[in-house]
């Protein structure tokens, strides 16, 4: 069924970083604990956009990002990454991902962290090491290179995740809430730097959260999606340009997205309230 | 931190357990001399104390005797089972067969086992002695690296599987790492698990050149204070079994230094 999915798009220069047709995700099938995770999922990313992915728990927000990254399997439909099947750009590592726990390897020091997926991919070690030199000062802890993990913030922690995520340059950026653990300055700082980060490479993310503000500060494109069964119920456009700064914040543009996404959002949670109270 | 203050520090964690046991030292050589206990009975610490540096050599030749044993089992006990877990992990079944056999074993007086070993080999031969050791280090070794391998950070595998790492791949940089902790929670726990299976061991016959002989031995006779010095050489290879595991986790696992947590 892989080979199936790496025939599509032949013209890779003007496929969508990533093209999302008609997934539908189901755990448990067959089962008394079948849930239908994702229903008709139809979403095209663009190279170099910013995706926000926001929902209520339950909405499949982790799962369609899973999709994505090739670490779940639908159970129908496809997920290419520019023309290839989602296997496919697995096992090329055209992607890098980071998760809401740094998940970086306590015996390895900040450097040797950085370097791992490289030298899975079989790099040489002064090429790594040269890398991982650039990819610390992308991150602004050049300084930190021989430290161990545990000696890091979590802020600096979820730093050098984002640089391991980035080492072999890949085009797409899959995040999920890697922000959510951290303090709310801190949460702020880190915005501002991966947007700086991932506008000076041109790199396309897909970013899950669950706080609106972020979803908007970040975003492009604010991806809205429900619960029981997962599926996307709006998409907002906020149009904010790419230059963002902290003034962005507190633009009144801002607000209108920010109250855009909240109406989008509390439309579930009506629905979903009034359902719930038939279902019980 | 300055000196005086990690002298402080140190002194806070050493002193209290050393005056317990000056303490309860006191006491035992106050109660013989008042009480007028025989020596036959309960020998004075002051006595086994002469007897240990007396009869040093003794002491010395027995605990080698009864260390090595203690040590040739814990080494190869802690190999054995580390590789067997790693190797079982792979195929659930088997360590689903090999857990509660291991439970049972760790449950049932296993020392009998080295009788029946000792039949098997030359009357002033220590391998039943080494094997029983073995054994005994084995499962507790096997048990505590098979949980090891069965926790697993979900964040870390999805990483791996993102990088599409091969299982070799994970299992060598990731699992194995992690395991290492649980790994040396076995050897910690087995050390003085190793010792007191040599010594007991001994009293299944065999030559009787170890210190389990030469306590059980001494102990029935009327030299209590060298039947007590033996019984402090043994506590003294305990003490450096103790140390010695604690030394090398300390070395191979950095990153759980002074009990960090992830």
């Amino acid at each position: 069924m892989e080979n199936s999915m790496t025939v599509s798009s032949p013209e890779a220069g003007t496929s969508p970083a990533v093209a999302i047709r008609g997934v539908n995700k189901i755990f448990n099938q067959g089962k008394p604990n079948q849930v239908d995770a994702l229903v008709d999922i139809d979403l095209d990313v663009q190279p170099g956009e910013f995706i926000s992915l926001i929902g209520p728990s339950g909405c499949g927000k982790s799962t369609l990002l899973r999709l994505v990254a090739d670490l779940l399997e639908p159970t129908s439909g496809s997920v290419t990454i520019h023309g290839k099947s989602a296997h496919q750009a697995r096992v090329d590592q055209d992607y890098g991902m980071a998760f809401q726990q740094s998940g970086l390897f306590e015996w390895r020091t900040v450097e040797r962290n950085i370097e791992l997926p490289l030298e899975l991919k079989g790099w040489d070690k002064a090429a790594r090491r040269q890398r991982s030199q650039e990819m610390l000062e992308l991150v602004k802890l050049p300084e930190f290179a021989k430290h161990m993990p545990w000696q890091l913030s979590g802020g600096m922690q979820q730093r050098i995740a984002i640089a391991r995520a980035l080492a072999s340059h890949p085009k797409l950026l899959l995040m999920d809430e890697p922000f959510g653990a951290l303090d709310e300055m801190t949460r702020e700082h880190m915005q501002a730097e991966l947007l700086r980060i991932c506008a000076a490479a041109g790199t396309t993310v897909v970013f899950v959260t669950h706080s609106i503000p972020e979803a908007v500060y970040l975003a492009d494109r604010v991806v809205v999606m429900s619960p029981r069964p997962g599926r996307i119920t709006e998409i907002v456009s906020v149009a904010l340009g790419r230059d963002r700064s902290e003034l962005t914040r507190e633009a009144t543009d801002f607000f209108a997205r920010v109250t855009e996404v909240r109406e989008a959002l509390r439309g579930i949670e009506m629905a979903d309230h009034a359902k719930g109270i038939d279902d019980r | 931190m300055n000196a005086t203050v990690r002298l402080r520090n140190a002194l806070a964690v050493v002193l209290p357990p050393l005056v317990l046991g000056v303490l309860f030292l006191a006491a035992w050589q106050a109660w013989v001399v008042v009480s007028d206990v025989q020596p036959f009975v309960i020998p004075r610490p002051t006595d086994i104390w002469r007897s240990f540096i007396d009869d040093f050599d003794l002491v010395w030749k027995a605990s080698v005797v009864t260390g090595m044993n203690a040590l040739v089992g814990l080494v190869l006990g802690s190999l054995i089972g580390f590789v067997v877990a790693v190797l079982t992990n792979r195929f659930a079944f088997v360590s689903d067969l090999v857990n509660p056999l291991a439970i049972t074993v760790a449950a049932i007086p296993a020392v009998v086992i080295v009788g029946v070993l000792n039949n098997m080999y030359s009357l002033d031969s220590q391998i039943p002695r080494r094997i029983m050791v073995t054994i005994s280090v084995f499962f507790v070794v096997f048990v505590q690296v098979t949980k090891g391998l069965r926790q697993n950070d979900a964040t870390q595998m999805e990483l791996m599987r993102s990088y599409a790492a091969s299982p070799f791949d994970t299992l060598k940089k990731v699992r194995l790492p992690n395991t290492m902790p649980f790994f040396f929670t076995g050897v910690r726990t087995a050390a003085p698990l190793a010792l007191i299976i040599a010594l007991v061991s001994e009293y299944f016959g065999g030559t009787q050149d170890g210190l389990g002989s030469k306590i059980s031995g001494t102990l029935n006779g009327s030299n209590k204070a060298l039947g007590f010095a033996y019984v402090l050489g043994g506590a003294l290879v305990g003490l450096l079994f103790f140390a010695g595991s604690n030394l090398l986790e300390y070395l191979v696992v950095p990153w759980r230094r002074r009990g960090r947590s992830k």
